[in-house]
């Protein structure tokens, strides 16, 4: 068993591939390594390979090649029942013909547990779940957001230093969704557990996670905190996937001093932020998050570049007002400002300026 | 909600109760569904549960003694089976009138036939009885009355006289066998005024007046049998068959009197009617019970087997991808599409003694070729045969319920830390058994019944209750015993079916879904 290097390392893949049929990877190279207690978010759209990361490291399916390790071993050639790893699945896979308590007495049996420590410990875990007074029922005869609190205390119940979730919230309905999300963050905070959670929604994804792993092509596109994953994109599928964003597409001019000259499709010059552009006369596309642009000029801050705009919608959601206009050619440049008692606001034709800061434009490949 | 407060039914728009109105609703959609399930009923109805029912109601129907032996019947019950003597002559009598009349009709053989079942020989004596019954001397009755009376050589005399209700109630034995004489006559189209009178009407006639009657008719009232010489009716049968002084045919009259018998079932569970009610028959002449032990073992070997051999294939149906599966099922259905013959008539071929497998057998040198293995014409033939024939009604239940156990569960079970075998035996097997359940009493409710394969390859050891009751249906014509055996596999299927519905219950049989 090769031991690693990184001593801090938890849960490790190292250059690991995956393909189903011999002709194409639907993991390619993935390298990543969790530090004992995180709570790292798999994020991705349908097919971005996340799952499958999961699996292999579950133990369900082998990787093509490279090299999982967990605490240090490496554990390619463990099966699945010996990897002692919990796991919260997508329709819970409670098992039907047991109830709630036998449920959760399975893995502790086939750990061939004592009796009164096995009915402690699913006691215990019923009760850190609040189900306590459920044991006796069926799976059937439980609620979606129930069934899922069984779900996680059967993976938590056995103590598993690593629980993997596999879009576990996906069934329920929003309010109830928000609600186990932070159920289950507080439980893991709380037992201290590795958790490796799979999701193809951003917000549970920002919410929940201590890092992020945005999945796309089989590999990860941006591994960051939430915070950093939202604000500063490494590149536009991660700008574009992670919450609302306005593209605007031109040609670099030049970079100085780490500002990119960016002259957009219909000739307007505008200053942004060079991420992963190196050299003018390649294309571009802009990135302005639209809660950082502003039409209210006395909002507006010193050096902030103006444009002009037409509004051709405005929808008022309550706390916010969320306008869509035309600009520099894009029909579908929104902003979102905060219904203050000062705020305008705007008509559909109206004609207006709209402006923000340069470190918030940010030129990004335009792939 | 708040309405549920006041006192006094719920009412609808109109004013109407809301019950009423609702069950108004719902009758118009029940009659509805009556309406389109309606053809299908009655055909069921007519083509399949009524002529079951009266296949059922054959096994204790037993009309056939009283009505071919209706004097007999009724003169016999008094005489008492165990005295070990031959009954009265008065028994004789009647027996003379009601075997002349059946043989008219021809129905003395049928007769002979059903109780020849419940006795040997039966058949052969009323066979031969009923050729020389005419023939009795009896005509000795005929030729003194007429002496005495020339009128009465006249059909229509007699026609004329029994219209009369004093002669009819003076001469009861006269007149029931007269009525029966031309109830007789008439369903062969002829008109029993003209046809020539028989000696069993004046034979009636003297016993009516031997025994006393007097009737007032001018016709009857010079007659004076008491100078007439009585026929010795019981020397004259025993004449045509000398079994007529065993006592024992006798008995067995006497039991199979009434109109419904319970002889049929006693039989079919190897018992008799005996003088203090059932008994067992004689050891040599026990096979039903046998024969229903070795069903049921038999197909309760089958379904096993078929679980055995089917679970495997149907978890391989149920977890192989679909373009596989689609291949295998093709594979599973193509017996389907043989015919049920030609199957059982190749495992004739591949296992008799001088088949494909002793051959290879042989051939490979493991069986020498003087101790060929009988694989054929006995129990382990049928079971080999039946379970291939089988097979596809057990996986096509555990396929259809295995396919909806998603292969998550096992993949939680193992994340659980259990192993493949735990995992399978826990998690798996469970949600699997309503199908074996549904699969298991489809194979075995057909098998119990099967027919055409046991008596192919079956030979003596292998068949089953079911060719017993064709047996019974095509070449003894027994139908009474055929039927009683039916019912009693019919009430063995309910029965097993209603221990299973306690035991697994039946809302846990799944055939998909």
């Amino acid at each position: 068993m090769a031991k690693t290097s990184n001593s801090d390392a938890f849960v490790e893949f190292e250059r690991v591939q995956k393909s189903y049929d011999g002709e194409n990877l639907v993991v390619k190279d993935l390298n990543l390594i969790m530090p004992k207690g995180e709570f790292l978010t798999m994020l991705g759209p349908s097919g971005s390979g996340k799952t499958t990361c999961l699996m292999m490291l579950a133990g369900f399916e082998t990787a093509t090649h490279g090299d999982i390790r967990l605490d240090g071993t490496s554990i390619n050639n463990i099966p699945p029942h010996k990897r002692g790893i919990g796991m919260v699945f997508q329709n819970y896979a409670l098992f039907p013909h047991m109830t709630v308590a036998e449920n959760l007495a399975f893995p502790l049996e086939v750990r061939k547990m004592g009796k009164s420590e096995r009915e402690a410990k699913v006691k215990r875990a019923l009760d850190m779940v609040q189900m306590g007074a459920f044991g006796g029922r069926r799976p059937a005869q439980l609620s979606g957001g129930q069934q899922q609190r069984i779900a996680l205390a059967r993976a938590l119940v056995f103590e598993a230093e690593l629980v993997l979730m596999d879009e576990p919230l996906g069934a329920l309905d929003k309010q109830l969704r928000e609600h186990m999300q932070f159920e289950i963050k507080r439980i893991a905070d709380n037992l201290g557990i590795t958790v490796v959670y799979v999701t193809h929604d951003q917000t549970e994804a920002l919410t929940m996670s201590d890092r992020v792993a945005v999945f796309d092509d089989g590999r990860i596109q941006q591994l960051a905190p939430p915070d950093q994953l939202y604000e500063e994109p490494e590149n536009s599928f991660v700008a574009q996937f992670i919450g609302e964003n306005n593209t605007l597409e031109g040609v670099i001019k030049g970079i100085n001093n780490g500002v990119a000259v960016v002259e957009l499709d219909d000739g307007e010059l505008i200053d942004c932020k060079p991420i992963n552009v190196s050299k003018a006369g390649e294309r571009t596309r802009v990135s302005i998050r639209p809660e950082r642009v502003e039409y209210n000029k006395s909002r507006l801050q010193e050096g902030a570049h103006t444009l002009k705009a037409e509004v051709l919608e405005f929808i008022y959601m309550g706390d916010i007002f969320r306008t869509r206009l035309r600009v520099a050619g894009n029909d579908e440049f929104i902003i979102k400002t905060r219904n203050a008692p000062d705020q305008e606001r705007l008509q559909p034709g109206q004609q207006i300026e709209i402006g923000w800061m340069p470190e918030d434009c940010r030129a990004l490949d335009a792939t | 909600m708040s309405d549920t407060t006041n006192s006094g039914p719920m009412l609808a728009a109109d004013g109407t109760p809301l019950k009423r109105s609702l069950a108004r609703a719902l009758r118009r959609q029940k009659i509805r569904a009556l309406a389109l399930i309606a053809p299908l009923l009655i055909f069921v109805l007519v083509t399949f549960i009524a002529p079951i029912a009266d296949m059922l109601f054959r096994s204790v129907e037993n009309q056939i003694v009283s009505e071919t032996l209706p004097e007999t019947v009724e003169a016999l019950a008094d005489w008492d089976s165990d005295s070990g003597e031959i009954p009265p002559d008065k028994v004789f009598e009647a027996l003379y009138i009601d075997l002349v009349i059946a043989e008219a009709e021809k129905k003395h053989t049928r007769l002979g036939t059903r109780l020849n079942y419940e006795k040997t020989g039966v058949s052969s004596l009323f066979r031969k009885s009923g050729r020389r019954v005419g023939r009795f001397d009896t005509d000795e009755y005929t030729d003194a009355l007429t002496e005495q009376n020339p009128d009465l050589g006249a059909p229509a005399t007699w026609a004329a006289m029994m219209e009369d209700s004093s002669v009819r109630s003076s001469l009861p034995l006269t007149t029931r066998t007269w009525d029966r004489w031309a109830a007789y006559l008439i369903s062969d189209g002829e008109n029993p005024a003209e046809e020539k009178l028989e000696d069993v009407l004046f034979a009636a006639l003297y016993f009516d007046l031997r025994d006393g009657a007097s009737p007032s008719d001018p016709r009857l009232s010079s007659l004076d049998v008491s100078n007439i010489e009585p026929v010795d009716l019981p020397a004259s049968f025993a004449d045509a068959d000398k079994d007529w002084l065993d006592p024992s045919v006798w008995k067995t009259i006497q039991v199979y009197s009434p109109n419904y018998t319970s002889g049929y079932f006693l039989n079919a569970v190897d018992m008799q009617k005996g003088p203090d009610g059932a008994e067992a028959r004689p050891e040599n002449q026990q096979i039903y019970i046998m024969l229903f032990q070795r069903t049921l073992f038999m197909s309760l070997v089958i379904t096993v087997s078929c679980i055995a051999l089917g679970y495997p294939v149907a978890w391989l149906l149920a977890n192989l991808p679909a373009r596989t599966a689609n291949m295998l099922m093709i594979l599973v259905l193509l017996p389907f599409w043989t015919s049920l013959l030609v199957r059982t008539s190749a495992w004739k071929v591949m296992l008799q003694q001088q088949g494909v497998i002793n051959d290879t057998l042989v051939w490979l040198g493991l069986v020498a070729d003087d101790s060929r293995l009988v694989m054929i014409n006995n129990q382990f033939g049928t079971i080999v045969a039946m379970t291939h024939i089988l097979l596809p009604f057990m996986i096509l239940p555990l396929y259809s319920v295995m396919q909806t156990i998603p292969e998550t569960y096992l993949r939680a079970a193992k994340s659980l830390g259990a192993t493949n075998w735990t995992a399978f035996w826990r998690v798996y097997f469970p949600q699997s058994v309503p199908g074996i359940g549904a699969g298991s009493i489809l194979v075995f409710i057909l098998s119990i019944g099967y027919y055409i394969t046991p008596e192919i390859v079956g030979g003596t050891t292998g068949t089953f209750i079911s060719n017993r009751i064709a047996y019974h249906i095509s070449s003894s014509l027994n139908w009474g015993l055929a039927a009683a055996l039916g019912s009693i596999l019919l009430a063995v299927v309910l029965l097993l079916y209603w221990c299973y519905d306690r035991i697994v219950g039946i809302d846990n049989v799944k055939l998909g879904g």
